[in-house]
């Protein structure tokens, strides 16, 4: 058992470091940070990202990844959360990209692979419907096969950035037959086809990331059917266990915490900072206990998928706890801001504030009340656990 | 990064447990208990035989050279069978002072006569004003000539009646609860005017209350440095945290197992209830606990590993959380077994009670989030 760096780490530390110093620049970080020029300065990033060879770290070799080890996850994790430096977007690289290297043909990996890699396309991801949430396998968007096309007609919704996006990827029913999550088929379709239609949801936080994705007899290639019909089922239940590793969150929680506290030996009450009172450095440290053993359970892991084995399971375990861990941190948050959570997000606040914590603090706050419902709520989560962990 | 065992580890493991299987059942430990002397002689020669008393000393007196995790590993074991042989307060408290501090000629006399299993001992630290603050002493140590006399009372010590020998903590200088001026000495138990009062604690380990009253010993028997002895009970008790951290990481590991199979044999309304979402979640709640709990303590053992890091705040957390997990855990095993978890016949109790004192050893989790907090948040020690 062993868990120190080695010079090599350690050296990839600092380049890590100074890369982000460098790469993410102020400029960058403006224009990330309007609506007006998101979506160009996220495909800015990833780019840069790309160029440096870094975009894509679990990937196979083959396919244009980096196959990183446990520890040099860890320690870009870490760094890119200390830094302040935003996550890549997923749909593309975190959740596509392993389905089509994984299940794909050698067409369709020629043709998407090397655009998800330098985020030629932007991806968003098709599967929760109006009456299939976490019953997922009772969706009922349809696809019926006609001549070398499916036409699909029916509706997404929660599909977060549609509004942005260049491809779906869909669960799409192919068949009635037979128990529901033999009838469904995993496909890729072109936002930009006629038939699609995306209206937009706004959120609890008063931004717009959410849509609901209609389809009215939209064409689509059966050359864009990833593996066999009727098996999409068993591809995105691959996916789904992967993505519950990155929801886990643990190095943005270490920095959220680290700001929590930062601003708590900024505030007072009564002339004394709140980092000096005793109850608010309990509350702190229940989530950072909680915290400091998240980032053990996650690394035991990623140890053990490195050594071959899948992250099954146990992955539930880390979406549950680092995301009542991110949550206790937004409560704690807002707690600090005081009356200043009130604030709405105007320059004015900033200028007669001279800051803007208060409306941060609620922004994260609120549209944290997702984290615990999206890929699959902490709920479906423990049934999972019981079943596959406990045997129950 | 790996997180794996050695091949050694696991032999060592697999023998703990292989032990517990075939000799040392619910029955047999409750005999044990009841017995004389609270423990077997025949197991505590088995342990010397397997070599398990040899682990963490060094080779040079005979030791296995053993590390953390070796240590822990061991103890997990030990957890699962509510082992009541004073491993602990022999090899991790007593046999942990004589590595750390005693100089060689206490070393060789004391260390090779551990690990042959002759030599039981204890350190007695604990008075009835201290609680958690182990600096807080009244038990006074005074010169005279060559020797030194001993005067107090230390309470609660954990195999006091079996122990040869015993290690006192003494106040050599400075007011009651002074940082410098505590000693530690080497104390045979059968010294004139050293009294013993044996009694047995909730979780069946025996204890005794030691009397001292003008005990004589003489220079030899200061184990490290005089006024200097409380860093060295420091060290040894952050490596005894840690022991105890897997002690009680095999305790729950056992509750969950067990509860998790009763839901299944258990049938109300015609079903078993673990098919109950509402127990469901509650068990999986319980892994949960227990699994955080596993991770503070890798972390913890891995910190103590890496000498140059500081495992304060690491050790810290886990005896934080092995308070909050445990009472979680035991509070939930008791309860989904129903009337049988409150009953004396099945074991569900006892491990309970051991949790319960391994959390009230050197500190609670409300002692040692204090302590935690003032090492991550305050701004005096700045
Ligand atoms: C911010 C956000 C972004 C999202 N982005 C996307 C996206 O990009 N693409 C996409 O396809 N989807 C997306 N989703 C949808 C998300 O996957 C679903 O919201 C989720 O699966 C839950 O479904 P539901 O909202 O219909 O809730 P329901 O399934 O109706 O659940 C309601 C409540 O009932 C509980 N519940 C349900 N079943 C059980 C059970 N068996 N046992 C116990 N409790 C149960 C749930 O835990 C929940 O508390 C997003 C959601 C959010 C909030």
């Amino acid at each position: 058992m062993d868990t120190s760096f080695s010079a090599e780490d350690l050296a990839f530390r600092d380049e890590v470091r100074a890369f982000f110093a460098e790469a993410y620049d102020d400029d960058l970080q403006a224009r990330l940070a309007d609506k007006a020029t998101f979506r160009e300065a996220v495909i800015d990033w990833q780019r840069r990202l790309h160029d440096k060879g870094w975009i894509a770290p679990n990937w196979p070799k083959a396919h244009g990844g980096a196959e990183w080890t446990p520890t040099q996850n860890f320690i870009y994790e870490t760094e890119r959360a200390a830094a302040g430096v935003r996550d890549v977007v997923p749909f593309g690289l975190k959740m596509v990209g392993p389905v089509i290297y994984t299940f794909g043909n050698d067409e369709q990996k020629e043709r998407f692979l090397p655009r998800i890699l330098r985020s030629e396309d932007w991806w968003c991801q098709g599967y929760s419907e109006p009456g299939a949430g976490s019953d997922l396998a009772a969706l009922k968007t349809r696809a019926e096969r006609d001549g070398d096309d499916y036409v699909v007609n029916g509706a997404k919704i929660w599909t977060t950035y549609a509004q942005y996006a260049d491809w779906i990827f869909c669960l799409v029913r192919t068949s009635n037959e037979g128990k529901k999550q033999n009838g469904i088929s995993f496909l890729l379709i072109d936002m930009h086809s006629p038939g699609i239609k995306v209206n937009p949801i706004v959120s609890i936080d008063n931004h717009h990331s959410l849509n609901e994705v209609e389809f009215n007899n939209v064409r689509v290639p059966v050359a864009n059917l990833i593996g066999e019909e009727h098996k999409g089922w068993t591809y995105a239940k691959a996916l789904l266990a992967h993505e519950r590793t990155s929801i886990a969150g643990v190095a943005d929680s270490k920095r959220a915490l680290a700001e929590v506290q930062h601003f708590a030996a900024r505030e007072q009450n009564g002339g004394r900072f709140l980092i000096d009172d005793p109850l608010f450095q309990q509350r702190l440290s229940d989530i950072e206990i909680e915290l400091m053993a998240l980032e053990y359970t996650e690394l035991r892991v990623l140890a053990s998928v490195a050594a071959g084995g899948a992250p099954g399971a146990e992955s539930s375990l880390l979406k549950i706890k680092g995301t009542e861990i991110q949550q206790a941190i937004q409560e704690l948050r807002m707690e600090l801001a005081g009356y200043y959570q009130g604030v709405l997000p105007t320059e004015l606040a900033q200028e007669v504030l001279g800051h803007s914590f208060g409306s941060d603090a609620r922004q994260a706050f609120m549209y944290g009340r997702a984290a615990t419902i999206y890929g699959g709520s902490n709920e479906v989560q423990k049934n999972i656990i019981a079943k596959a962990v406990l045997g129950l | 990064m790996n997180f794996d065992f050695t091949d050694e580890q696991v032999m060592l493991r697999d023998s703990v447990a292989r032990f517990i299987q075939d000799d040392y059942d619910f029955d047999t430990r409750c005999k044990v208990v009841a017995s004389e002397a609270g423990m077997s002689k025949a197991n505590w020669d088995t342990f010397a035989e397997l070599g398990w008393l040899s682990v963490p000393f060094a080779e040079e007196f005979g030791g296995f050279g053993g590390g953390p995790v070796d240590l822990m590993v061991m103890m997990e074991e030990f957890g699962k069978g509510l082992v009541v042989e004073p491993y602990f307060a022999t090899v991790v408290l007593f046999g942990g002072l004589l590595s750390r501090g005693g100089s060689e000629a206490q070393q060789g006399d004391f260390i090779p006569r551990i690990i042959e299993g002759s030599c039981l001992g204890a350190f007695a630290y604990l008075e009835r004003q201290s609680r958690f603050e182990i600096a807080d002493v009244q038990t006074r140590a005074t010169r005279q000539g060559e020797d030194y006399l001993l005067d107090g009372e230390k309470v609660v010590v954990f195999n006091g009646a079996n122990a040869d020998t015993l290690i006192v903590s003494a106040r050599t200088a400075g007011e009651q609860t002074d940082k410098h001026g505590i000693t530690l000495f080497l104390v045979p138990a059968n010294a004139p005017g050293v009294e013993l009062v044996d009694y047995r604690l909730m979780d069946g380990q025996r204890v005794a209350n030691v009397v001292l009253r003008e005990v004589v010993v003489g220079a030899s028997h200061v184990l490290g440095a005089v006024d200097e002895g409380l860093p060295l009970m420091q060290a040894v008790i952050s490596d005894a945290c840690v022991a105890l951290g897997a002690e009680a990481l095999g305790i729950m590991d056992r509750l969950n197992a067990k509860t998790l199979e009763y839901t299944r044999t258990r049938e109300q309304f015609g079903v078993a209830i673990g098919s109950f979402q509402a127990l469901q979640h509650r068990m999986v709640d319980t892994f949960m606990s227990c699994e955080q709990a596993r991770s503070l303590l890798y972390r913890a053992v891995c910190a103590l590993e890496k000498e140059d890091d500081d495992p304060a705040r690491d050790i810290h957390a886990l005896k934080v959380m092995i308070d909050k997990a445990g009472k979680h855990i035991y509070g939930e095993a008791i309860q989904l077994h129903g009337g049988m978890g409150i009953t004396d016949e099945l074991d569900i109790g006892h491990y309970a009670k051991r949790l319960m004192m391994i959390n009230a050893t050197f500190g609670n989790g409300d002692y040692h989030q204090g302590l935690f907090n003032a090492l991550s948040y305050g701004r005096d020690a700045a």
